[in-house]
């Protein structure tokens, strides 16, 4: 394993409510290796987006406490002063966010807005920001970039704004790209153009990929490794392959279950995963999936680690079944249980 | 933007019109109200009542009174009020503007500028007990009323404290216009300038607040953090502009308001021979004239200053910018 260039270990984010401490991220580990594209899936609520967001210390909540270490590069950002911090963020760590048609300030220009975060980490003149702009703009597929960069946000349709909100990302060569469910807020033909830019650009750019989706079809594409998310906590950890083709935990099966398929008989119905998500103010003991699991037995009451299960040291998961018994069981969720 | 200012105008026209005949129509829909009572002295001979009705026109049928008073206002601007005839309206009004906007611009400059350095401290020190201090100290200025803080003010800077190193530079109350000595006209409004400012500062500073801690939990404030950018810039570039446009529309219509006579309370307590004394002299004597020349010029002031808040609106929100 090359050295890794962020490291995330035991981070815990919870929020104090009226109702209690929503202990949204549980204990998140991951590491991240330079130019390596992971994956972070998992339904809304399972902690994804918080967890990037503490990565970043992007949060503000006076009720919110974080506890664990993100090692950057060695140095833990959870330590760092406000003023290191703002030198880190858009620089070496930048991020895109969901809905790019709120993302941008609409009072400047596209292009006032990539050069501000040039100009605030480079040491260059403002002419010299602006045709960088340009030339990101350029990069990222925008037409004319030349006097779109003059426009206001509203002047963008979504897809495009959110190319420009990648081009302000990349703006200072990070080493670390953190997307927030980048085509979630698009059309399903701009999505696929989207992930398909940020594929390309990572490789212009040397950047490490941080992908995260509730669609484990975004990822396939273009995941090195994909650890799947479930209420707060990472459940099951792995290299694309071993996810896709030797999946160990039930609640990855039904993500899997649940994507259409076309290479397969047609299921006459998708899978779908029974019941809601816990609450993460008093969660369930146990396995956290153990409520919706079908194949929940006693053990489950039991919280189980993350560990590797399988003979991949590096495949993880949170599941007491024996991956014996998996290999059968799985099939009829994954496949879909009532194919004709 | 030529056609933006033709739209405005042919806007401001009707408006004009509306207010004057509305102001017309309940002038002589209100019963009791007869002019000719005012003009003609006490224990008048119905011939007198007749002759002066004969003379000002209000023997004629309505649409032709008004008609004639307008002439009088626009064209001959000959119009007299009725109670006193050497009062002629149109003189009356310009000179009195000028006393007007030096109070309402000064007390504006004064309380744009510290609403927006409360507005913005409330929120940097959010967390601390000096927001909702500075908060509090803003709704105090809201309470207060101008024209019991007015007495105050001056029974502070005239009477009680005039004769100490503090205030002694106040000058009697009074106005001093700029033209004619302009280290006066400004010793003589500073204390009305603070006075009238503090409820707009607190008022103003709420507002501010409130809209800036909306903005906080907007994506592109989110964006503008991620980006790297210090706390400061955040505040100022991104969060302060987009909140601005609340307060800029409050702040047009207040300031015609006061501009068109609202400030009458400040004018009053300081002497001030202004626009809304002279409005307020004009409702007490039911006196026509002067009050059509007032709810004109006060009509005119609210629609300029709504066009302008429009101008300033396109240039702080680009989204509403005519293509």
């Amino acid at each position: 394993m090359p050295q890794p260039l962020l490291e995330v270990k035991d981070l815990r984010v919870s929020f104090r409510t009226e109702d209690g401490v929503v202990k949204a991220v549980d204990g998140v580990s991951f590491t991240l290796s330079p130019r390596e594209v992971l994956g972070i899936v998992g339904e809304s609520g399972s902690g994804k987006s918080v967890t990037m967001m503490s990565v970043l210390r992007l949060i503000n909540d006076p009720n919110m406490l974080v506890s664990g270490e993100v090692l950057y590069k060695g140095r833990d950002l959870m330590k760092l002063g406000k003023g290191q911090m703002q030198e880190v963020r858009g620089d070496e760590i930048a991020m895109i966010f969901q809905d790019p048609m709120t993302s941008l300030n609409p009072v400047y220009r596209i292009g006032d807005q990539i050069c501000e975060g040039i100009l605030t980490h480079q040491d260059i003149d403002k002419p010299a920001a602006r045709k960088r702009a340009v030339e990101l703009l350029q990069q990222v597929g925008i037409p004319h970039a030349g006097s779109r960069v003059d426009d206001f946000p509203h002047q963008f349709s979504g897809g495009m704004r959110q190319r420009a909100m990648i081009a302000m990302a990349l703006a200072n060569n990070p080493d670390v790209l953190i997307a927030d469910e980048p085509t979630t807020a698009l059309d399903v033909t701009i999505q696929a153009q989207i992930i398909e830019l940020i594929d390309k650009l990572k490789d212009d750019f040397d950047s490490a990929v941080v992908l995260i989706t509730h669609d484990l079809g975004v990822v396939a594409d273009i995941a090195d490794r994909i650890a799947v998310m479930y209420a707060g906590r990472v459940v099951e950890f792995g290299a694309k392959r071993d996810l896709f083709y030797d999946p160990q935990h039930p609640y990855t099966w039904g993500l899997l279950g649940s994507i259409p398929r076309l290479d397969r008989p047609k299921a006459s119905r998708l899978y779908s995963i029974e019941g809601t998500p816990p609450s993460l103010i008093s969660p369930p003991q146990g396995c956290k999936f153990r409520p919706r699991c079908p194949h929940a037995f006693e053990k489950c009451m039991e919280e189980p680690e993350l560990v590797s299960r399988v003979d991949k040291r590096d495949h993880l998961d949170r599941c007491w079944l024996d991956p014996a018994t998996k290999r059968v069981t799985r099939y009829n969720t994954i496949e879909g249980g009532r194919a004709a | 933007m030529a056609v933006f200012i033709v739209r405005r105008s042919i806007g401001l026209i009707a408006v004009l019109f509306a207010i004057t005949v509305l102001t017309f129509l309940i002038f002589f829909a209100t019963p009791g109200v007869d002019p000719t009572r005012a003009l003609a002295g006490r224990n008048p001979t119905p011939e007198t009542v007749a002759a002066i009705k004969h003379q000002f026109g209000l023997d004629r049928s309505l649409p032709v009174q008004y008609l004639l008073m307008m002439k009088r206002l626009f064209i001959s601007r000959d119009l007299v009020s009725y109670g006193n005839q050497a009062l002629k309206v149109v003189p009356a009004i310009t000179s009195a503007a000028p006393v007007t906007f030096s109070l309402v611009l000064g007390a504006a400059v004064i309380w744009v500028v510290f609403a927006i350095l409360t507005g913005v401290l409330a929120v940097i020190l959010k967390g601390t007990i000096f927001d909702p201090l500075l908060m509090i100290l803003a709704l105090i200025g809201i309470s207060m009323p101008v024209f019991w803080l007015g007495e105050v003010a001056n029974l502070v800077t005239q009477d009680r404290l005039h004769n100490t190193f503090l205030f002694h530079w106040v000058p009697p109350l009074g106005y001093t216009p700029l033209t004619s000595n302009p280290w006066q006209w400004f010793l003589h409004l500073v204390i009305p300038w603070i006075t009238l400012s503090v409820l707009y500062i607190g008022f103003y500073a709420r507002v501010l607040r409130a809209n800036l801690l909306d903005v906080e939990n907007e994506d592109y404030v989110r964006t503008a953090r991620a980006k790297g950018l210090s706390e400061r810039r955040v505040l100022l570039k991104h969060m302060l502009r987009t909140s601005l446009i609340t307060f800029v529309s409050l702040f047009g219509l207040d300031f015609g308001v006061l501009v068109g006579g609202g400030a009458l309370l400040t004018e009053v307590v300081f002497g001030l021979p202004g626009v809304g004394k002279l409005t307020y002299d004009s409702l007490v004597k039911l006196d026509l004239p002067v009050i059509m020349a007032t709810v004109i010029y006060g009509a005119f002031f609210i629609t300029i200053a709504n066009a302008l808040v429009d101008i300033v609106y396109a240039r702080l929100d680009p989204r509403i910018r005519p293509a």
